[in-house]
């Protein structure tokens, strides 16, 4: 397994811990990760605000840096984006100029400033659809250290990583996450919100109307012992806001929320400095002690139950 | 890319609803529905009758988290996504008192973009600040950036990366003013 890595603005600053662990799973997953070079921003949110032309050109531009490593290497490589919003941005460059070649050609003379040029040969992929799809999940089983046979999770998927484009997941009923959990142990917390939207922004831009959104996610994943995320945006919305929304709703949260390559980065039994739990915004106390115990236990006398 | 004006700034919106049939699958799916003034069904009613004026008063659309509920079960296959998104664009430059706070805060994301490549988010902020003039506004968000910045956890981009390649964006980001002007 080898791919082009695009980790996006997000992954440098606030997920950071999402960059690391990811990098550090796909390393034990045997797989080869080749980062964009001088890779740019997506464009994020802003750009289709304030000009459609360069909410294209800006996912453009990372697209064609990667067909020309691809072309000076001669492997076509897939591009991993661990990132929904940066995925969905380069995806939809990806889509929309297969049908629309008066776009093609207006990107590409945009792009020849810079000596770049697009032809669509690479796939945008998300991580879930990678490690989904192209990793053996007997060879995570078989990798698994520490089984997590007393903990209930919440997988939260997020909207854009399944809609509009309809790829490597139901879009209203997402299960792909699933056998990933079940590998470590543990049990799914079953719940209807996996695929229910966090709000993007509006926590802090319309703040109730994102903590009501946010609030009935958190409130329907009692019982678990944590919301796994593939998203800096909902890992931030779901983490970050814990004690105002209890305020709000008169409720009080207290959940664990973790990225998907963390989780199954301990489960690996991966380092401290692979995972960097310290940089996540909340990790309850329940769970610390719960994942010392079953941590501490001699791992020759686990089995898996799944 | 259909980028055409013409006199009615809905028009480019109300050719992508045309075929609505009012069945308010959009509004039932829509997770921020609660909150709107208008509900999505009613404001793509209000997009086919040309009235513009209401459109833009309306906060529906800024009220978009772009969750493509709607895009994926609108029994139509109607963009809406991308209509809530356009009527955004535009509604700064229709009706831009109420935008002005979201229209620079796009503006100094996409600048610190164009200097850096990447979000500087401490430039970014910085100046989104300075070019608001509202000295309570960094208070609503503080209490995250501390949180934030105790991790370490803002990026800075490092600009040995940028200077081969700032020459090369900057063409792009002129290019791209260039050839929007022309149409
Ligand atoms: S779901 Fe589609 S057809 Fe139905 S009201 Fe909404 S836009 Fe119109
Ligand atoms: S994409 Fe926007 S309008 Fe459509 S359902 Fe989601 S939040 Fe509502």
């Amino acid at each position: 397994m080898k791919y082009f890595y695009y980790p996006g603005c997000s992954l440098e600053g606030t997920a950071k811990e999402y960059h690391i662990s990811t990098t550090s799973l796909m390393k034990a997953l045997g797989a080869e990760l080749i980062e964009i070079e001088s890779w740019s921003c997506c464009g994020a949110s802003a750009a289709e605000s304030v000009s459609d032309l360069l909410s294209y050109v800006l996912p453009a531009r990372n697209l064609a840096i990667a067909e020309k490593m691809s072309a000076e290497t001669s492997e076509t490589l897939d591009i991993l984006v661990p990132c929904s919003a940066c995925y969905l941005n380069l995806k939809k460059v990806t889509e929309d100029i297969k049908t629309n070649l008066q776009l093609l050609d207006t990107i590409n003379t945009v792009l020849k400033e810079d000596n770049l040029e697009l032809k669509n040969k690479l796939q945008v992929r998300h991580l879930l659809d990678i490690l989904v799809n192209d990793m053996d999940i007997n060879f995570f089983k078989t990798e698994v250290k520490h089984f997590f046979e007393d903990f209930s999770v919440a997988p939260y998927y997020g909207c854009q990583c399944l809609r509009p484009y309809h790829v490597f997941d139901n879009p209203e009923k997402p299960k792909s996450m699933e056998p990933l959990i079940l590998a470590t142990g543990a049990t799914i917390h079953t719940w209807e919100m996996g695929p229910k939207c966090c709000g993007a922004s509006h926590m802090s831009t319309k703040p109730e109307v994102g903590q009501t959104l946010v609030g009935n996610i958190l409130k329907s994943a009692r019982g678990a012992d944590m919301i796994i995320t593939v998203c800096p945006m909902c890992q931030m919305n779901l983490e970050a806001f814990q004690k105002k929304i209890s305020q709000a709703c008169n409720e009080s949260f207290n959940m664990t929320i973790l990225y998907l390559p963390q989780f199954m980065g301990m489960a690996m039994g991966l380092s401290e400095k692979d995972i960097r739990l310290d940089l996540n915004l909340s990790i309850t106390k329940k769970f610390k002690t719960k994942y010392l115990t079953m941590t501490s236990k001699p791992v020759m006398l686990m089995t898996a139950s799944a | 890319m259909n980028t055409t004006t013409t006199k009615n700034p809905l028009a480019q919106v109300k050719e992508m609803v045309q075929s609505c049939i009012q069945c308010g699958t959009c509004t039932a799916s829509c997770p921020n529905a609660f909150a709107m003034d208008h509900t999505p069904r009613k404001l793509w009613r209000m997009v086919q009758a040309d009235n513009a004026d209401a459109v833009f008063k309306s906060k529906t659309f800024i009220l978009c988290s772009s969750c493509y509920y709607c895009t994926l079960r609108c029994p139509r296959g109607l963009p809406l996504t991308r209509a809530m998104g356009l009527l955004t664009q535009m509604a700064q430059v229709q009706n831009p008192e109420p935008f002005k706070q979201s229209h620079r805060f796009y503006q100094e994301f996409i600048q610190s973009v164009r200097r850096h490549g990447r979000v500087n988010e401490i430039e970014f902020m910085s100046l989104f600040f300075l070019s608001m003039k509202n000295p309570i506004l960094p208070f609503k968000y503080a209490s995250l950036g501390i949180k934030l910045l105790q991790k370490k956890k803002v990026s800075i981009p490092n600009p040995n990366i940028w200077k081969k390649d700032q020459n090369g964006l900057e063409k792009i980001f002129n290019k791209v003013r260039e050839l929007e002007e022309q149409s």
